[in-house]
């Protein structure tokens, strides 16, 4: 790696640690840290929010048991679905579609849908040849919008599980959700969309512009090729929370690799910042809302220790190169004159090794854009993202559901501990107990079952078998799954996966690896802020400390390396071998 | 269920504002910003010459006459298919990858007239992301400067001149990595041949 990539990583780093925390605890005003329950802003936004709720309605000062407060959830995913589903069946028929893009088949547009409210994002089709303008407007923008602030309701709901004692309510899911896209999503996209349009991301209701190429260029078979289309698009608005909202699903096929999404080195290091921010700062919240910093700084620790190490070890990986291009003379060293790595599937702007760090905050996000292509990187290049993706969402995880991931598998932690000195594990002062830890397994049990079940059938299927020879082949069922069983979204691409048995099997995963965690997360909420706060006492385990922290990335690591060991060994680790 | 029913008039309500706000109010004010603030390259930094459109500064293109430096290959559509952008997502050992790969090293190196021995420059042999990639490394411009001089009848150091002008930075000198603007640097060629 050149200085400058180092350079350019620790900036990252610094202003993240200046602006996470002002974020995180602006978000916590926001879900009323301050005693009165006001937070910055009320004046403006506190008339808009009435009228919504007046049009919803609700009535914001009515709290909502867990059980109410998920069917509220699930009543607007719902929604979210039949009503995308509807616009993409029905797009040919309506405006906005300069290019004339044909409405989605049956089986594309309920993949879609699913992974638009899901807040994965997966795409089987490329965006410039699918969806009109208006789909991407009023469908795909919107779901990018509202399935992050679904997310950050739950988390705001479990962390008032903990908070709170003896009551039966997590708050109102309809308040949560309007105050999270006024306040935190909107105004920070508005101004990330004006940043990235001075950098040359495109944003105008466009067809495509037909340019007269500068060299007539005669193809193979005697074709001329004398005119590119240059396409156009409402970029900018849908690519700022396309990363602020963790969600990842590209305006183009090539997503943040495509110069009218991500034109330079600055878009490239303000996108990575971006995508990470909201998931680092929820943190932060969770910290100020429970009053104990600490808590917060070891899980951030935790967090940004795993993700430094994915995101440097894939970044040395590619910067490495590939062995077989240097056995065909090809010069893949980092000199003044170039910056080398394994260029297939890469940019010159960006380099090899930023998109090593760029892989490794998409999949510990869960957001899935990509500035790279992943299905070209090197064998361990593109293990590390698969595997990252398949230590659920926790480095940092996406928004809201990343936070939940992480403290999920603390109460995991937390009774394994228990079940070694022999005590009843306590989590900030509640007692967990059978209730919550069956509610712990149902949750890590759904993500790998959605990812394994779909691809073992998938290597078994005759019609399923899109993916390319070898280990590799395998490597793309096992990544394109477990992106989206985690609700990820990146891909490895190559694998044909608009065909029926992907569309479907995959929107089924990703429902699953959605709702069958969001479900319990309520629940153990719910359960949690029943019960009493037990003060803390000298037999009680501290979960700030270091120890607690090797104990967490621990467990983390214990539960993904059992589960996954096998499947990667047959896949990404066999073709490194075979090198 | 009944619960669930009763959400589901404020589900739908609530989807219906959002939907006006986030997708109509919201993207046509950052398009009215964009093409106020940044017509231009809220358009696509769209290039003209004589008045017509020849592409757009961001997105790279297909050259393959001799007086024109080349750009990276790509696995957009046919090549360079702004309609299309692609990375070819072969695996790195993919036989066709590899195969590809021989067979560029072998054609970059009789087209630039260089002997046996030249290592090639790693983005000259292989597929961009986008399939769009504007640029190309130094090295691999450097490479091709005396073949585009000896077509144009220029001096050598007058094309390296070009290449160094056409060269974008690292923003900040800090951010991204530099690379040659492979159309802005032909069409800055053709310019000197026009003039000269």
């Amino acid at each position: 790696m050149s200085w400058q990539n180092i350079v350019q990583f620790i900036l990252l780093a610094g202003l993240l640690a200046v602006t996470v925390p002002a974020l995180g605890r602006y978000i916590a005003m926001v879900f009323g840290s301050r005693d009165d329950g006001s937070a910055p802003g009320d004046r403006v936004f506190g008339p808009v929010e009435r009228f919504v709720y007046r049009v919803l309605g609700v009535d914001p000062e009515r709290e909502q048991r867990w059980n109410v407060y998920a069917a509220s959830l699930m009543a607007f995913s719902l929604m979210s679905v039949l009503v995308l589903y509807t616009l993409l069946r029905t797009q040919s028929l309506l405006p906005f579609n300069p290019t004339d893009r044909e409405s989605l088949s049956p089986t594309g547009a309920f993949n879609t849908a699913i992974s638009f409210v899901t807040n994965t994002n997966w795409q089987w089709y490329s965006g410039e040849l699918s969806m009109s303008h208006l789909s991407q407007m009023l469908g795909l923008a919107v779901q990018n919008f509202v399935s992050a602030a679904v997310g950050l309701a739950i988390a705001i709901a479990l962390i008032r599980g903990i908070t709170r004692a003896g009551s039966r309510t997590l708050g109102n899911f309809w308040v949560d959700l309007t105050r999270g896209v006024l306040r935190i999503l909107l105004p920070l996209s508005l101004v990330a969309a004006v940043v990235l349009m001075s950098q040359g991301v495109v944003q105008n209701l466009n067809g495509n512009t037909t340019a007269t190429t500068v060299d007539k260029v005669v193809l193979d078979d005697g074709t001329e090729i004398v005119e590119q289309q240059i396409p156009g698009g409402p970029v900018a608005s849908q690519e700022a929370i396309k990363e602020l909202g963790t969600n990842g699903g590209g305006y183009y096929n090539a997503n943040s690799s495509h110069p009218f999404e991500s034109s330079n080195g600055f878009t490239n290091f303000f996108e990575l910042y971006m995508l990470l921010l909201i998931p680092l700062s929820l943190v932060v919240t969770f910290g100020t809302l429970v009053r104990d910093k600490r808590q917060s700084r070891l899980l951030l620790a935790v967090m940004a220790g795993i993700l430094i190490a994915f995101a440097g070890f894939t970044a040395l990986v590619e910067q490495n190169g590939n062995p077989r291009l240097a056995d065909a003379q090809v010069d893949q060293s980092l000199s003044v004159t170039q910056s080398g790595g394994n260029m297939e599937g890469k940019e010159v702007r960006f380099g090899a090794a930023s998109c090593g760090v760029f892989a490794a905050s998409t999949t510990g996000t869960s957001t899935g854009a990509v500035n790279c292509m992943h299905d070209s990187f090197t064998p361990i290049g593109g293990m590390a993202p698969m595997l990252h993706m398949m230590l659920g969402e926790i480095s940092p995880g996406g928004v809201g559901v990343g936070l939940s991931g992480v403290l999920i598998m603390a109460l995991l932690s937390v009774f394994i501990a228990g079940l070694m000195v022999g005590r009843t594990p306590e989590y900030l002062g509640k007692k967990i107990q059978a209730a919550e830890m069956k509610l712990v397994t149902l949750y890590i049990l759904a993500m790998p079952f959605a990812l394994l079940t779909f691809a073992a059938t998938a290597v078994v299927l005759s019609s399923a078998t899109t993916f390319q020879e070898g280990p590799h082949g395998l490597s793309e069922v096992l990544y394109n799954y477990a992106s989206s069983a985690n609700n990820n979204g990146s891909a490895f691409a190559y694998q044909g996966t608009g065909t029926q048995w992907y569309t479907v099997s995959q929107g089924i995963s990703m429902l699953m690896g959605r709702f069958f965690t969001i479900i319990p997360v309520l629940a153990i909420g719910g359960s949690l802020a029943a019960k009493p706060k037990v003060p803390a006492t000298s037999g009680t385990m501290p979960t700030h400390n270091p120890l607690f922290g090797f104990l967490l990335v621990g467990v983390i690591a214990i539960v993904a390396g059992l589960t996954f060991f096998p499947a990667l060994a047959l896949g990404p680790i066999l073709e490194h071998l075979s090198l | 269920m009944r619960t669930f029913i009763r959400q589901l008039r404020p589900a739908l309500v609530a989807l219906a504002v959002f939907t006006v706000l986030l997708g109509v109010v919201y993207p046509m004010l950052t398009t009215l910003i964009g093409q106020v603030a940044f017509g231009d390259k809220a358009d696509g930094s769209l290039v003209r010459r004589d008045g017509q459109v020849v592409g757009s500064e961001l997105i790279g293109q297909s050259f393959t006459s001799p007086q024109y430096f080349h750009s990276r290959p790509s696995a957009a559509g046919t090549g360079y298919d702004g309609a299309a952008s692609s990375g070819s997502n072969l695996g790195p050992l993919s036989p066709d990858f590899l195969a590809a790969v021989d067979e560029r090293v072998a054609e970059y190196r009789a087209v630039n007239g260089l002997s046996d021995d030249v290592l090639v420059p790693v983005d000259a042999v292989t597929a961009s992301s986008s399939g769009l990639d504007p640029h190309i490394s130094v090295a691999n411009a450097r490479l091709q400067a005396a073949r585009v001089a000896r077509v144009r009848g220029l001096e050598v150091d007058v094309v390296l001149a070009l290449v160094g002008e056409h060269t974008d930075g690292r923003t900040f000198g800090l951010l991204g990595e530099p690379g040659v603007n492979v159309l802005m640097l032909n069409l800055a060629l053709d310019d000197l041949s026009a003039a000269g």
